[in-house]
């Protein structure tokens, strides 16, 4: 009984140290096969230029129109998500903060939406671009990221309003502000690494997602330059890239997968970055 | 200095705070309504349980069985919560009772990193070790020629593209538990693990299902990394080394012929509706079990 | 106060990183007497409390150095042993924490963990305990209930009947009645003198009339040092030190 309990003890041990070192293995695997693949195909022209004529048969060029696609796409849809998303966070935090339940279901339906695929708002765009007669376009990829990150800005946001004192708010009101006041002045500054968080969380995901704009944003090989004309966008190139026989075309793939994956390790870095910097403005409790 | 004053900009924030809350809130709604409403022509034709339970998809011909897609995305699923699950509750059981609090300042970052991977890099990285581990190790190991598509690699790449998400939780379910509850557990002379196995796992039990839930629901409906190493060969898979096709795999595949093939795009928003629905339903049943179980 | 001593301390300090939550702690507990450990809330009571049956263990960040002494062995060394060393010891803290079981096996898990195994044994001996700490009348009927269901003072009488249950000769009681209403108080402060003739007990309060009431032996801490021991007597009727002189006056900042 003893010995047949130490030897259980002994087992899940070794268990939970192997499951804990495997996922740190494979984080640390992933980041090498992608730096390792994606290191040798990648060239200065990769990032400086459009697709040539042949490109895709393994001619020259680079894939600037994707990279400049993803970012247009990715600040435009977290600039719409936050000024959507911001006013509903502090509402729920400020004007409903006596009305629990109500701010409950609030939660509960942004949860629900969190966990909505995002084919789905891909699939959903496209069925409100026929009814508007759109076509596919920075625009309508644009909004349809938004809707997509929207819960996401939004539950960041509240996660860090909601740790704010009542004490805090009862001390503006006391000095004469009003509700929108103590909303847009006090919480946003008191809760600012916060809302950075949020924000970079929400353009790591608007720019790394790939099935929402599959639909919406088209490909082109030309730079955006305007709101209605179809836009490339870094996962979709990598996604067309790799279904090409071209071993070359292949390789810059994997190159384009390197550089997807270097700009949301550095959001994710600022965001750390950022958020411990700024923590300095906030007033302790 | 300011265009309005005070009172005037009080309401045009609250204005605008009430516009925005009623967008997102009705949002839900939008979606569904928006796809029922294209894929209402296919339901309205189609007897439903034709559509979701028939073997035949032939588009061109007007048949329109989504069993394969169903049970590709299944099969896909299950199995990779069944190689995630146990990974994710023993690491999240050994950083919060097993280790320093240090350790979780490491292990934080790497899970955050790991979340924010995009789908599509999953994929490529799929394609690059998963497949051919599989074409060249696995498959001939259990005397199957595979060319490494297959239900297999897709659930591998799924299960790891779910730890982050599955292990966020159980680290915040398992660091709610009290730790006097396990210093009067550890008082009556349990052992570490006896403390956890009768008392943390028992108290967070309802989290714990949570976690799983959530993660079947995020896995149900992953896109780019499936797509990419599934195979997307439309037959019910015999075995795990067999391509198979998932339900989203199949939106993001036909987008480009949809409009061609009449009823098809109606067809690719009721795959979307499903995934809609399957989502809608499995949060909202784990949201009520917590809310449930809670109390105890 | 001559008596056998059951526990002594020497020498103990206790480190959170640069923090000192205990300095140079030394004190002798007697045996079968209430030990009352006194001083006002952050004076490092309830850590001197985890020391004894090494809950320090939980928190990694803690450095624990000195000796604990119980019964002639060190606490502090023992390795191997922990668990079954604990089991000396039952411990009731601030607020009930029932395990997440029914009532029955609340008192239950303690037994078997002690090696209790027949169903008939275990039924009479979680009686023989739930009625040790007068709660069996109110429970009888509802065995098979969650614990969460019992009221505070009931969950409090259940830990209680769950530390009995490991056969200790000490108890330890952290404040036990700070979450209670008086009455509920006042049978645990009576359950505590009846126990102290089987049981050492060491009762952490920072309520100076339950010390008063029911200490045989006071500690007075501040923190995180012992600025005075003694007999209740000598504590309360005849304190040297200039800091418990005002604690006890209630002329303390």
């Amino acid at each position: 009984m003893k010995r047949s309990r130490k030897i259980e003890e002994a087992i899940f041990k070794v268990l939970m140290v192997f499951s804990t070192y495997f996922i740190l293995l494979i984080l640390a695997l992933i980041i090498y096969s992608i730096f390792e693949k994606g290191i040798k195909a990648i060239s200065w022209e990769m990032i400086s230029q459009i697709p040539s004529g042949g490109y895709y048969y393994g001619k020259g060029g680079g894939i600037l129109n994707a990279i400049l696609g993803s970012l247009s796409l990715a600040f435009g849809a977290t600039f719409l998500a936050f000024i959507i998303g911001l006013p509903v966070a502090l509402y729920m935090n400020v004007f409903l903060v006596q009305k629990k339940k109500l701010v409950g279901v609030i939660r509960f339906i942004l949860d629900l939406v969190w966990g909505i695929p995002s084919i789905v708002y891909g699939a959903f765009g496209f069925s409100m671009m026929i009814f508007l007669g759109i076509q596919t376009s920075l625009l309508a990829g644009m909004l349809t990221v938004t809707l997509f990150i929207l819960p996401i800005m939004i539950r960041s946001m509240d996660e860090i309003l909601r740790t704010i004192p009542v004490g805090l708010m009862e001390a503006s009101y006391s000095l004469g502000s009003n509700k929108s006041e103590v909303a847009f002045k006090i919480f946003t500054r008191q809760s600012f690494s916060g809302i950075i968080t949020a924000i970079l969380l929400s353009f790591g995901r608007a720019i790394g997602d790939a099935a929402s704009v599959l639909f919406t944003a088209g490909y082109t090989d030309n730079l955006p330059n305007s709101l209605m004309e179809p836009v490339a966008t870094l996962p979709l190139s990598i996604f067309f890239q790799l279904a090409s026989p071209v071993p070359e075309v292949q390789n810059r793939a994997y190159a384009s997968a390197l550089i997807l994956t270097l700009i949301i390790l550095i959001v994710s870095l600022f965001s750390r970055g950022l958020g411990k910097r700024y923590h300095k403005t906030k007033i302790n409790f | 200095m300011y265009l309005l004053n005070r009172n005037q900009r009080h309401r045009v924030n609250y204005t605008w705070m009430i516009v925005s809350l009623l967008l997102v809130a009705s949002l839900p709604f939008l979606l569904f309504l928006g796809l029922y409403l294209k894929s209402f022509l296919l339901i309205h034709d189609y007897n439903l349980s034709d559509l979701l339970f028939s073997k035949e998809w032939k588009p061109g011909i007007g048949k329109f069985g989504f069993f394969p897609f169903i049970v590709g995305s299944i099969w896909v699923t299950l199995l990779a919560m069944l190689l995630s699950a146990p990974i994710c509750l023993l690491t999240a059981i050994y950083v919060t009772h097993y280790t320093k609090k240090r350790f979780l300042r490491i292990m934080h970052p790497a899970i955050d990193i790991l979340a924010g991977i995009p789908s599509v890099v999953y994929g490529v990285w799929g394609i690059l070790v998963i497949i051919p581990f599989i074409s060249h190790y696995l498959g001939p190991f259990f005397g199957v020629n595979t060319l490494g598509y297959s239900i297999l690699a897709a659930a591998l790449v799924l299960s790891i593209m779910i730890i982050p998400f599955i292990l966020n939780i159980l680290i915040e379910v398992f660091q709610a538990v009290p730790i006097e509850l396990e210093e009067a557990a550890l008082s009556l002379g349990a052992t570490q693990w006896q403390t956890v196995k009768h008392v943390v796992i028992k108290k967070s039990l309802p989290g714990i299902i949570a976690a799983f839930g959530f993660g079947l629901a995020r896995a149900f409906g992953e896109t780019m990394a499936v797509l990419m190493v599934v195979g997307n060969v439309v037959k019910l898979p015999k075995s795990v080394f067999d391509p198979g096709y998932t339900l989203p795999a199949l939106i993001a595949n036909n987008y480009g012929e949809m409009l061609s093939i009449p009823r098809y795009d109606s067809a690719l928003m009721f795959a979307a509706l499903i995934l809609l629905a399957v989502s809608l339903f499995f949060n909202l049943i784990m949201h009520f079990f917590i809310a449930r179980y809670n109390k105890y | 106060m001559e008596n056998t001593s059951k526990i002594s301390i020497v020498n103990l300090n206790v480190a959170a990183g640069k923090t000192q939550i205990l300095k140079n702690i030394n004190i002798e507990i007697p045996k079968n007497k209430i030990t009352v450990i006194l001083g006002p809330s952050g004076c490092g009571k309830t850590t001197l409390l985890k020391c004894l049956n090494r809950l320090t263990d939980l928190y990694p960040e803690l450095k624990v150095s000195g000796k604990v002494m119980i019964d002639g062995n060190d606490v502090l060394e023992a390795k191997e042993d922990i668990y079954q060393l604990r089991q000396h010891m039952g411990l009731l803290s601030q607020r009930p924490y029932p395990l997440p079981m029914n009532i029955y096996n609340n008192v239950a898990y303690a037994l078997k963990l002690k090696g209790v195994k027949k169903r008939r044994d275990l039924h009479k001996q979680v009686v023989s305990y739930l009625q040790q700490a007068n709660l069996w009348e109110e429970v009888k009927y509802r065995m098979r209930e969650p614990a969460s269901n019992l009221s505070i003072g009931q969950q409090q009488r259940l830990c209680l009947a769950r530390g009995l249950a490991v056969s200790p000769d000490i108890i330890l009681a952290d404040e036990p009645t700070s979450a209670l209403d008086p009455i509920s108080s006042q049978s645990i402060e009576e359950k505590f003198v009846e126990l102290k003739k089987d049981y050492t007990i060491v009762l952490v309060t920072h309520v100076l009339r339950q010390a008063k009431r029911i200490a045989d032996y006071v500690v007075f801490m501040y923190l995180g040092e012992v600025i005075e021991q003694g007999t209740n007597f000598m504590i309360f009727e005849n304190p040297k030190m200039e800091k418990t002189k005002q604690y006890l006056g209630g002329t303390f900042n």
